[in-house]
């Protein structure tokens, strides 16, 4: 239960972050669906994804490696993502 | 919130689809310092960017260099000069290890032997009557002999201020010797007369160089949007230049805000160590540049700026593709 919450947490807290750093309009981190293919239909190219992933690192006190960039395809494989590099 | 399926059809949705997962790393790469002809107008001399390195010599060291880059995430070695085809040996250690593309006037043919593959871009400044002037010489006479029916070869056609009306003469020939053509436009680093652009001009280029796309469909490599963006330096309500160019030497690169850039561009000197500013010369105005690849990456880098409207995504598909195709990520 308490991991549920602290992923739906991480989840809008992405989202947050992605609609700040991207500029987004027309959407807030509760309408952002979670499983929304960034790349495919938000448009987000590989800078956008750098400039996001800089932000991720200082946030969450991870390293996010460029080759693990297209792993990263929506917001919750971004939050799984990270929830794997806090406990490695 | 407009989304890419929300914009398009699924036919334009699957070549978006197929381009967006390009993750195209570029980097320029200066081969030598010497060229085999003085073109009037070549930035590389009339900035004396030939004298900015002493050319590293030993094709091992080229060799390691090339790893290097390949190791620092390049993936499509883009090889220009002076004249790349005079070190067969040093454009081999990039052909060997990446996706290459190589600038050339054409006059030395490329072994297919040794390069099987490899895309050659053949720069052609106009007519027999300009080539003359600008570089001394008609190359076409023999860079169309050189290369004719070659599908690993296109022309780079700079068109210049004189020859608007007369581009076709151009396309024809090239057609003829069953070769491809994209289009870009002089800009006038050598202040030579008659060369400069005018708004007239450029209006009228624009309009030959769409007519040029609807005739010769299968021979001419462009897009409408591009022409746009090429003749107008103006996109979204943006104008090209120092702020917003996206070939910018990424270690060099300290402006600030940053603006939508290749990422891990650098354009390097043939002694391997030097980096250059840019695409181009460091000495040219950025207002007025009109290098035809820098606009390109201008539109490229800026995917979600062209989110705004079905026609806007769609213009920067066909500019991507065309990106694309002429430096083989996608076939014709």
């Amino acid at each position: 239960m308490l991991m549920n919450r602290n992923k739906k947490a991480m989840i809008f807290r992405v989202a947050e972050i992605i609609i700040h750093e991207l500029k987004l309009e027309e959407i807030t981190p509760e309408t952002f669906d979670p499983d929304l293919d960034l790349v495919n239909e938000l448009g987000v190219d590989s800078m956008d994804l750098a400039t996001i992933a800089l932000v991720l690192q200082d946030e969450y006190c991870i390293i996010i490696d460029e080759d693990d960039y297209p792993k990263l395809r929506n917001i919750r494989m971004i939050a799984d993502y990270i929830e794997k590099k806090q406990i490695a | 919130m407009k989304t890419v399926s929300s914009l398009l059809d699924s036919a334009w949705h699957e070549r978006y689809k197929k381009i967006s997962s390009l993750n195209i790393r570029s980097s320029i790469y200066d081969v030598t310092n010497q060229c085999n002809l003085r073109c009037k107008g070549c930035f590389f001399f009339s900035s004396n960017e030939h004298q900015a390195a002493n050319e590293e010599m030993d094709i091992g060291k080229w060799s390691r260099f090339v790893q290097k880059e390949k190791e620092r995430g390049v993936n499509l070695a883009i090889l220009i000069g002076g004249e790349p085809t005079l070190y067969l040996d040093r454009l081999e250690t990039f052909y060997n290890m990446l996706p290459t593309y190589c600038a050339t006037n054409g006059l030395i043919k490329i072994p297919r032997e040794r390069f099987p593959d490899m895309m050659v871009g053949i720069s052609l400044w106009g007519d027999e009557e300009d080539e003359k002037l600008l570089r001394g010489k008609d190359t076409f006479a023999v860079s169309g002999k050189n290369y004719k029916g070659d599908p690993n070869t296109y022309y780079l056609y700079t068109i210049t201020p004189k020859q608007v009306g007369r581009i076709e003469h151009v396309i024809s020939k090239i057609a003829d010797v069953g070769l491809k053509v994209h289009l870009q436009l002089l800009t006038n680093d050598e202040n030579v007369d008659g060369f400069f652009w005018t708004e007239g001009k450029l209006k009228d280029v624009r309009a030959e160089m769409d007519d040029m796309l609807e005739k010769y469909p299968s021979t001419v490599i462009s897009c409408k949007y591009y022409h746009e963006i090429i003749t107008t330096g103006r996109m979204m309500k943006r104008a090209f230049g120092w702020a917003e160019c996206p070939s910018v030497t990424e270690p060099l690169d300290n402006r600030n805000p940053q603006p939508k850039r290749l990422i891990r561009f650098i354009r390097w000197a043939s002694d391997l160590q030097t980096m250059h500013r840019c695409c181009t010369s460091a000495t040219r105005d950025c207002s007025t540049c009109k290098d035809g690849a820098a606009h390109m990456s201008w539109v490229m880098v800026n995917k979600r700026g062209h989110l705004n409207s079905t026609k806007d995504l769609q213009n920067w598909i066909e500019v991507y593709e065309m990106f694309a195709k002429l430096y083989r990520f996608i076939p014709w």
